[in-house]
């Protein structure tokens, strides 16, 4: 049986979910997230308490800038569409597709994360708005900061992934890893389009 | 391989411990780290006591009595009870539900060594620059200015160890959900798997609130950050608010496993079926629901106003009704049965006046207006000790004992159990019944002297009498396990004459827990086959090979890397090298898991029928 | 809320039994179960009414609990006897929901107004429907100390708070460090001192005249057991009288002795940074102004000159772990501080002390004489809160206080 687990032929229609193991990896990860709800809940709920404690640092609408943001958004979301694409491939038993399709995902990925950066250089330099300068922007750098450090950890892991397998195809061991790595890539695009409206919208309108 | 069960050496036992994966081990693991930090707590709380016996005492210094009863609170809910329970449901669980192992051996493990490792860094502290000083709750902003690195060591040492249970958390959902043996639906669960399963769920929802607000306070600390500086626009409260998001629920993550305790111990002692299963289960889901809606019954006196205060005060009295169901059920289950006193029952009976006392006091405590005298007095203190001691650390000890032979093929001795039942018992009313008229005598709570000419002297020296009953009946039962495994008599698989599944399989069981998955026929199991059958749980696939997960160490490493790491985050300078080295082997270590692919390994049909230990042993 | 059982002569007897108990319990000037002010006694009432609830279901509890104990044992006889498997019973589960969800009510009911109540900090209302000046008292928490500002008198103290009985007082309270909680148990709850930006408001009212003691009830630092103080209640009259006194002081008045007179130098010299005497209102360290009728030094030490020079002398390192006069720069010698010891144990303003708190004089007053033409003011403090009911019955003869805003 643990041979059957390193076949790349004949594979079930969702091979992420054909094992125990696959199912339990599923699930357990769909809980993960549940926890990690509360986690950016917990941070959005702290944000929103002294968003607007700026003491004598700036105030949101003054350092936003909709239209970086929205370029970062839409490579995001872009990002979670490959993703997809990436994961109808592997039920297709297409490595090589998949294995491009998550390249363009990690790609994207990495260029929000340095947009990510340059957006927080230009805060800090431009505007003198660092990270202990109100509790306005500690809380600002700590929730974005938060959902940029799950995009970091998300790429190591989809590029680990993609090193690992490089040289083999899909198989009952590897798509739940797979599947699961793309959730999360989900998961991290669902939390930015909460950070995108709550703390760019709202602060550059509320 | 674990799968060659021979007489090993020291070290080859040291290393099977370090690198397991089994949960039964892991559940042994976790019972002796869980022992161990009892211990602790149960010194410091000795310290306090003994502090407390006069007025105006001086034993020990105004800043020492800080760190102790910081310590005292952080090593009982954290470091002690959480592992215990972790023990409980880690030896349990899997085997009521007829599993293999859990979900998810490696994560298990990883658990148990992040816990471990984070309940050493707390203790650390006492060595470098001092323990935390800031109560268990660490509110901001005195946990802000406490100075030194106590208030950091708690920081790291909750986040690294938090992580550790939140995984745990998910492992025992997913174990439940999709490792029940055939047959065994959800309303056939045995009450203890309900409530883990609800426990679990709790620390899913409720640990990261307290990740968030452990954040928040290192980041204030260490790195600058304002969140609960008032000058730069910060807001205490928010802390309070974190904590107790997470701090309830807690206190039902503690509770509701040892509830599932008294409703194994009460049915198999009372040889009767649990009166009113259903109503168990709705009241455990709804305790726990309700229990996600109460959290600032502990910040009544902010000043959050009338209007949120009577929300949650109403909420809160809300929960005494399904706790009470559970109290009468227990009640009509020994109701025309036959008991027996063994001891796990003569806990679980002691349990029963103990906390109707606990959950009195704490709807008197839900009720805002009256609240403002209780709160932050020695009435809370004496509240939730009748609560934690007298629901959570009885029921632990119950279950301690009750599944003691299951985990260790031995039986602890049944005279010296009931000799540590009665010394602790007298001793707890003794330290707290008290404590409930000295709060309300004008007392507040963590408070290192009291004064004299105050009224408060008599029942102060009561309450450390009775604290040390407590201690005397503890030592006992330290005693008895000693000399229990000394003496290492084994026993049958069944000894309580029981009725849930683990009982229908050797004690210890063989490390692959059943030869063929068993087929559940209706609650309880075990007494359906001994009442109906032939004593024995019918098979319900043939014999074939098991695959079983290898031991690792990287559990290990992973967790040993955040300890080292906690240390560079915490000193900074030149210690940032550690943090480097300790993400390094963190990281390292990952990625070597996700490299190398670990497949498990199988134990042969051949082997299994030439095995003695067969599945169905009474 | 409480008349359909109190006419049961049961009911009143476990409630006399009980609160004969329960009163035995503590000092009268410390106890909860004591009450001698609005706050504590309804909160006392609350507290019996769910004793009493509470009670009965223990009480149910136990006697179902001794009874199946002695009862279904295991017969010696019969260990093989094998009960029936009982799997619940609709008609009892029901009644053990229904029965606590009524005694919850019950129990909620009040809490929910007395929750309100106690959270009113609208003016008193007198016997002829005026609404009357209320006094406020803004009070800081510190470590270990408080500081009681009277709002409009010009007044300052530390650590002893004078109230006049019969009247209510209103506290607006904040922190200049950590959360501390106000608490004088005899009088009232607690609340919370938290630091700036959560500003919360009580009242006291004082229905006896004493000396009643107060303490901190939030994990403060080392010496969070020891951040004592005293309220003292006299009578409305008395109080008057005080204020005056209190308003007299400046400071700058040359006490009788020489050593006192050489004392009050040195304290100008060294102290005046920190501590003030009169209604300045630099709070760093406690206000002196009336320190010659304290109690207790630092709240809980005896009060003589010995432990005053030794306080002095140490920095209060020993009496107050980790208090914040250690951070003081001064050095002085012994005899200095002993000529600033006598100089300001001789600081007694006025005759109303807590020495003669309890006498027998009562002296009745409105506290007019507090309260000068320009109540505008002191009526918006208290005006926005919710006092619908109140300014409705009055709105005939005096609303000139609401039209401005």
């Amino acid at each position: 049986m643990a041979d059957d687990m390193l076949k790349s032929t004949n594979l079930p229609q969702n091979p992420e979910r054909a094992t125990l193991e696959g199912r339990n990896k599923f699930m357990g990860f769909w809980f993960f997230l549940g926890g990690e709800t509360v986690l950016f809940a917990s941070l959005f709920g702290t944000y929103l308490a002294l968003k607007n404690s700026t003491v004598d640092g700036p105030a949101a609408n003054e350092i936003f800038g909709l239209e970086l943001v929205f370029l970062m958004t839409i490579i995001l979301l872009t990002s979670s569409l490959t993703s997809v694409y990436a994961m109808y491939h592997m039920k297709n038993n297409d490595p090589k597709k998949m294995q491009l399709w998550l390249g363009i995902t990690v790609a994207l990925g990495l260029a929000f994360l340095g947009l990510e950066i340059y957006e927080f250089y230009h805060y800090v330099h431009g505007y003198h708005f660092g990270y202990t300068t109100s509790a306005f922007s500690s809380a600002f750098y700590t929730l974005v900061g938060f959902h940029g450090a799950h995009v970091a950890f998300g790429l190591g892991w989809i590029i680990s992934l993609m090193v690992r397998n490089a040289k083999r195809g899909i198989n009952l061991y590897n798509a739940p890893k797979f599947y699961i790595a793309s959730l999360y890539w989900h998961f991290i695009d669902v939390v930015w389009v909460f950070i995108f409206t709550v703390v760019y919208l709202m602060g550059k309108v509320g | 391989m674990s799968a060659t069960v021979k007489k090993a050496g020291f070290g080859a036992t040291l290393w099977e411990y370090l690198t397991t994966v089994d949960h039964k081990k892991i559940g042994i693991l976790y019972l002796v780290a869980g022992m161990f930090f009892f211990i602790l707590g149960g010194l410091e709380a000795m310290l306090i006591r003994i502090q407390l016996i006069k007025p105006d005492n001086d034993f020990i210094s105004a800043q020492f009595y800080n760190e102790v009863l910081t310590m005292h609170g952080t090593t009982m809910i954290f470091l002690a009870a959480m592992p215990l329970i972790f023990a409980l449901m880690n030896a349990v669980v899997p085997l009521q539900i007829g599993a293999r192992d859990v979900a998810f051996p490696f994560v298990n493990s990883l658990g148990f060594w992040l816990f471990f490792f984070g309940g050493v860094m707390l203790n650390v502290s006492w060595f470098v620059t001092g323990a935390p000083d800031a109560g268990w709750t660490a509110y901001a902003p005195l946990s802000i200015f406490s100075e030194g690195h106590g208030v950091d060591f708690y920081a790291i040492g909750l986040q690294i160890s938090g992580f550790g249970t939140l995984m745990g958390g998910i492992n025992f959902i997913v174990t439940i959900v999709n490792m029940r043996a055939p047959g065994m639906t959800y309303m056939r669960m045995p009450l203890f798997t309900w409530t883990a399963f609800i426990a679990s769920v709790l620390i899913l929802f409720a640990f990261p609130a307290l990740t968030v607000g452990l954040f928040l306070l290192t980041f204030d600390r260490l790195f600058g950050a304002n969140f609960f500086d008032p000058s730069m626009g910060g807001n205490v409260i928010i802390w309070e608010h974190l904590f107790w998001i997470f701090g309830h629920p807690e206190v039902y993550i503690l509770i509701l496993p040892a509830f599932g305790v008294f409703s194994e111990v009460v049915p198999t002692f009372a040889k009767k079926r649990l009166f009113g299963y259903s109503s168990m289960v709705f009241a455990t889901v709804l305790i726990a629901f309700l229990g996600f809606m109460v959290w600032a019954h502990h910040m009544f006196t902010v000043g959050l106003g009338p209007i949120a205060n009577s929300i949650f005060a109403v909420a809160t009295m809300a929960i005494a009704v399904p706790t009470g169901i559970k109290i009468f059920n227990w009640l009509f289950t020994l109701w025309g049965g036959s008991i027996r006193l063994t001891s796990p029952m003569v806990f679980a009976l002691g349990f029963i006046p103990t906390f109707t006392i606990g959950g009195m006091t704490g709807v008197m405590l839900g009720s805002a207006a009256a609240d403002f005298q209780y709160h932050d007095s020695y009435f809370v203190v004496a509240h939730f000790h009748y609560v934690i001691v007298g629901g959570v650390v009885l029921g632990l000890f119950a279950g301690i004992i009750y599944w003691w032979p299951k985990m260790f093929g031995t039986m602890l001795n049944e005279k010296l159990n009931h000799w540590f039942f009665w010394l602790f018992f007298i001793g707890f009313h003794l330290t707290f019944f008290v404590q409930h008229f000295l709060g309300l005598m004008g007392m507040p709570r963590r408070y290192w002297i009291f004064l004299e000419d105050q009224g408060l002297d008599f029942f102060n020296l009561i309450s450390t009498i009775g604290a040390f009953f407590m201690a005397a009946g503890t030592i006992l039962f330290l005693y008895n396990v000693v000399v229990t495994q000394a003496k290492g008599v084994k026993v049958s698989g069944d000894p309580w004459d029981a009725r849930t599944l683990e009982w229908a399989i050797p004690s210890p069981p063989p490390f692959y827990n059943f030869k063929q998955e068993p087929l559940v026929r209706g609650l309880d199991p075990l007494w359906i086959e001994k009442t109906e059958g032939d004593g024995k749980i019918k098979p319900a696939e043939p014999l074939g090979d098991i695959h079983m997960p290898n031991n690792s160490f990287v559990p290990f490493m992973m967790s040993l890397g955040l300890f080292i790491a906690g240390f560079g985050v915490m000193f900074q300078g030149s210690y940032w090298i550690l943090a480097v080295i300790g993400f390094a082997i963190t990281a390292g270590s990952m990625l070597y898991r996700s490299f190398k692919d670990d497949l498990g390994y199988h134990v042969h049909k051949e082997d299994l029928e030439d095995e003695k230990g067969d599945g169905s042993n009474g | 809320m409480m008349k359909g059982w109190m006419s049961k002569f049961k009911a009143v007897f476990a409630l006399v039994v009980l609160a004969l108990v329960l009163s035995g319990c503590g000092e009268p000037f410390l106890s909860a179960l004591q009450p001698k002010g609005e706050g504590a006694e309804m909160i006392y009432d609350l507290m019996i009414l769910s004793i009493v609830i509470m009670l009965f279901v223990f009480v149910v509890v136990i006697v179902i609990y001794t009874f199946v104990i002695i009862k279904y044992r295991q017969k010696k006889q019969d260990p093989d006897f094998i009960p029936k498997q009982t799997e619940g019973n609709h008609a009892l589960e029901t009644l053990w929901t229904v029965i606590p969800i009524i005694l919850l009510l019950i129990l909620a009911v009040p809490t929910v107004q007395y929750t309100f109540a106690l959270a009113d900090t609208s003016p008193e209302v007198n016997e002829e429907g005026e609404e009357q000046d209320s006094l406020w008292v803004n009070v800081t928490g510190a470590q270990y100390w408080w500081h009681f500002e009277y709002d409009g008198l010009e007044v300052s103290t530390s650590q002893e708070l004078y109230i006049p009985t019969d009247r209510r007082v209103y506290l607006s309270m904040s922190s200049q460090d950590v959360i501390h909680s106000f608490w004088v148990p005899s009088i009232n709850g607690k609340m919370d001192v938290n630091p700036t930006g959560n500003t919360n408001e009580m009242t006291l009212l004082a229905q006896e005249e004493g000396v009643y003691w107060g303490k901190c009830a939030e994990l403060c630092g080392p010496s969070h057991s020891i951040m004592d103080f005293k309220v003292v209640a006299v009578s409305p009259g008395e109080f008057e009288e005080w204020v005056q006194d209190m308003q007299q002081v400046t400071g700058e008045e040359t006490p009788e002795s020489a050593t006192a007179q050489e004392g009050q130098e040195l304290f100008a010299d060294n102290c005046m940074s920190c501590h003030a005497i009169g209604a300045d209102p630099n709070k760093i360290g406690p206000n002196l102004t009336n320190f010659g009728d304290r109690t207790k030094l630092a709240g809980v030490v005896d009060y003589n000159k010995e432990n005053l020079v030794e306080w002095i002398q140490t920095k209060g390192e020993e009496m107050k772990p980790g208090n914040h006069m250690m951070d003081a720069g001064y050095e002085l010698e012994d005899e200095e501080a002993e000529k600033i010891a006598e100089y300001l144990m001789g600081l007694s303003p006025s005759d109303i002390t807590t020495e003669n708190a309890e006498d027998s004089v009562y002296k009745d007053s409105d506290l007019s004489s507090l309260f000068p033409e320009e109540e505008e003011e002191e009526g918006e403090q208290s005006e926005d809160e919710e006092d619908g009911e109140e300014s409705d019955e009055e709105g005939s003869s005096e609303d000139e206080e609401n039209d401005e805003e």
